[in-house]
């Protein structure tokens, strides 16, 4: 044996060691999933950076640094800001995964939280004589009440006249986008820059702690209010009766009916939660000091669709929510320093969009994942004996 | 102007908004027939819409080339770009039995920021231009003729015509060839149309690229008739998923399409023209509150209708040969 391969042992008995754990990882139906995500992830960001290699060949490389180290570029305050575009994302990503688990797809999140980004405004901007303290909190409830009020409409369509979700709720963004302008227009707008005008400073989220650790960076207790709704979905998912009859819904319609579960009534409930949360993320983006104003400008607000992916890569599994709201956030922030070189920020949306597309394509990725351990699976067993 | 002038105007405009939500409610209803739902015509649209006026530009610039010849070749750009989109949804939910949705979804994310991120690296703008005043047809040899005269044969454009003709073809291949038949029994039934001899997973593709052909060709003409200055950042205002509602309101059969998509046209042209009407014009509404309108209409509508849905039983399920 040469001295070449004694060098390398070591380093080859780790490597050999770490695949084995993932390869026993692998096995487990969570290892799977989540193995086969961050493969999608792998292959989303490299297929952004092939674009980037085509278009514009001399920035490429500095923008794929860019998406990997965005949220260190600036220290606490690039942090902060990350944390700060992961939070509503979290939230509204539970609320197209709550709907999810009873089998509902909520594309719907974007006009929940429209309305519930105008509650909150709408609270923070007129109602000035509620007391200082309880003034945020007002509007916060505002704004879970109007969204959870425009999922219940959908909600109620899909039981009583069964309408699919996936139009209707579609066709309520829109309606709720041109309410919102009409109603911005109408009741707090500032005309000078076309777009709501401020939140008085007592209806602002608190800080909660938050300023110490990122001083720079404008985030604020939304943050924690997003971690909070994460806790709460996974207790009522899985803790509850009530979140366990959802699911059953959600698994199998008629077997939920049969045993004695009121279908219609769970559809509702389910539309109205997922609702309520895209709302709370309205309120979580536009009760902040940071200058976030409700554009009077006819596009929709990319939070709800951001929601989308978000859920679908977190495979409707709170916990997972909160990962991929975190990773969907990261990069999002880098997207706003990748327009320092020649790129559009679309680079970003396209990232997500090959992300999901490759999610879908679970089969292909689970099978990579057997492919790649499968050697190494072998060699566990080989252990064992 | 008289009654039956500013009536004439409103359907003559109204054609506009109901042609590309029927060729696009075409492209669905194909693609669902064979088994497989298609909620990516919107980003479809947006790529058709956005190829073609990106390539009729270049044309226009570099040989001078407009008119009608002009439109025809945009025609042809937005189906290639329509099918080669479509392509990614047939392989993933043909080949990789994936989730249909999902997969949708992932292209009506990817379709318009693509196509901004390509404006922007090949122009640097979002905007596109293309003469698409020069595809306007003024008159006709029919324009005299009464009703028809003034509401479809004046001042109009050809995207009209080619509607109505893919109507009737749509019509004649689903329901009087053999082909049709065959991609009807694969959203039906497909594990009796696969013990039949008929391969699923072909026509399933083949209906899924007949999709997005339409629905490309339905986004060059949702865009034609408004502008010749085409903002990729403006997508198509949803009108996939309007064309998606017609689909689902017209029960899924294409002369049921053809009435939900004109009176959803008249709806929205209404809402847009409320000056030339005088008891509108009176209410004073704000924009706005107008705009919502088609959307609401279509929530009502789809409310009534919904209940006996006819969708095709397997529309949505990945084939699965083992379930025979």
């Amino acid at each position: 044996m040469s001295d070449k391969n004694n060098i390398f042992k070591p380093a080859k008995n780790i490597w050999n060691k770490g695949m084995n754990r993932l390869g026993k990882f692998s096995k487990t139906d969570a290892g799977e999933s989540i193995l086969s995500s961050i493969l999608a992830i792998i292959a989303g960001v490299m297929f952004g950076f092939l674009l980037m290699l085509i278009f514009v060949p001399s920035d490429a490389f500095g923008g794929l640094w860019i998406i990997i180290s965005g949220a260190f570029q600036k220290g606490n305050e690039s942090f902060g800001n990350f944390l700060m575009y992961a939070a509503p994302i979290i939230v509204t990503g539970l609320s197209v995964g709550f709907a999810f688990k009873t089998g509902l797809f909520n594309i719907g999140a974007t006009g929940q939280f429209t309305v519930g980004a105008f509650a909150a405004v709408f609270v923070g901007v007129r109602w000035t004589f509620l007391p200082d303290g309880m003034h945020w909190m007002v509007a916060v409830l505002a704004a879970i009440f109007a969204g959870a009020v425009w999922g219940l409409i959908p909600g109620l369509l899909k039981a009583f006249f069964n309408v699919h979700e996936v139009v209707s709720t579609i066709m309520l963004n829109y309606t709720a986008m041109y309410l919102v302008i009409l109603g911005v227009k109408t009741y707090v707008y500032n005309s000078l820059y076309s777009e709501s005008a401020s939140v008085v400073s007592e209806a602002v989220i608190p800080k909660m702690g938050l300023n110490l650790i990122f001083p720079d960076s404008s985030i604020n207790g939304g943050f924690f209010l997003a971690v909070l709704a994460v806790i709460v979905i996974y207790i009522v998912l899985k803790k509850t009766t009530f979140g366990y009859q959802l699911k059953a819904v959600g698994y199998n319609k008629d077997a939920a009916k049969y045993a004695g579960v009121n279908e219609k009534i769970s559809t509702v409930y389910s539309m109205t939660i997922a609702g309520a949360l895209s709302g709370l993320a309205g309120a979580i983006v536009f009760l902040t000091k940071a200058g976030a104003h409700i554009s009077t400008t006819y596009s929709l607000m990319s939070q709800g669709f951001d929601g989308i992916a978000v859920a679908l890569l977190g495979l409707s599994h709170p916990l997972g929510i909160l990962a991929s709201g975190l990773f969907f956030g990261y990069i999002k922030n880098s997207g706003f320093y990748l327009q320092s070189l020649s790129f559009s920020k679309e680079v970003i949306g396209i990232i997500v969009a090959t992300i999901i597309y490759f999610s879908a394509l679970s089969m292909l990725f689970r099978n990579l994942v057997k492919k790649i351990f499968a050697k190494h699976v072998e060699d566990v067993k080989g252990d064992d004996q | 102007m008289g009654f039956f002038d500013t009536l004439f105007e409103i359907i003559r405009l109204s054609l506009f908004v109901a042609i590309p939500l029927l060729v696009v409610a075409l492209a669905g209803l194909f693609s669902e027939r064979s088994g497989v739902v298609n909620i990516a015509l919107e980003g479809i649209m947006v790529i058709g819409a956005f190829s073609s006026a990106f390539f009729m530009g270049i044309i226009y610039r570099a040989t001078g080339l407009d008119g009608n010849w002009l439109f025809l070749i945009g025609i042809v750009i937005a189906i290639v770009f329509g099918i080669l989109l479509s392509l990614l949804h047939a392989y993933a939910s043909v080949n990789m039995n994936a989730n249909q949705i999902i997969s949708g979804t992932a292209l009506n994310m990817f379709a318009p920021a693509f196509v901004v991120f390509i404006a922007q690296a090949l122009t640097g703008y979002s905007k596109v231009q293309y003469p698409a005043n020069s595809f306007f047809i003024s008159e006709t040899v029919f324009s005299n003729i009464p009703v028809l005269g003034p509401t479809i044969f004046s001042k109009t454009f050809m995207s009209v015509y080619i509607g109505f003709f893919l109507l009737i073809v749509a019509y004649i291949v689903l329901y009087k060839t053999r082909f049709g038949l065959r991609l009807r029994s694969c959203g039906e039934y497909p594990q009796a149309s696969d013990a039949a001899g008929i391969n699923v997973r072909k026509m399933r593709y083949i209906g899924v690229i007949i999709s997005g052909g339409l629905a490309g060709l339905g986004g060059l003409f949702y865009i034609v008739p408004i502008t010749g200055n085409y903002d990729a950042n403006y997508a198509v205002y949803g009108y996939g998923f309007l064309a998606l509602a017609v689909l689902i309101s017209g029960q899924w059969k294409p002369f049921r399409i053809l009435v939900v998509a004109l009176l959803f046209g008249f709806v929205a042209r209404i809402a847009s023209m409320t000056t030339l009407i005088p008891f509108l014009e009176n209410m004073n509404l704000s924009t706005e509150l107008l705009y919502t309108i088609p959307y609401v209409v279509t929530i009502i509508v789809l409310a009534f209708t919904s209940k006996n849905s006819q969708a095709p039983k397997a529309a949505g399920e990945p084939y699965d040969a083992g379930k025979r």
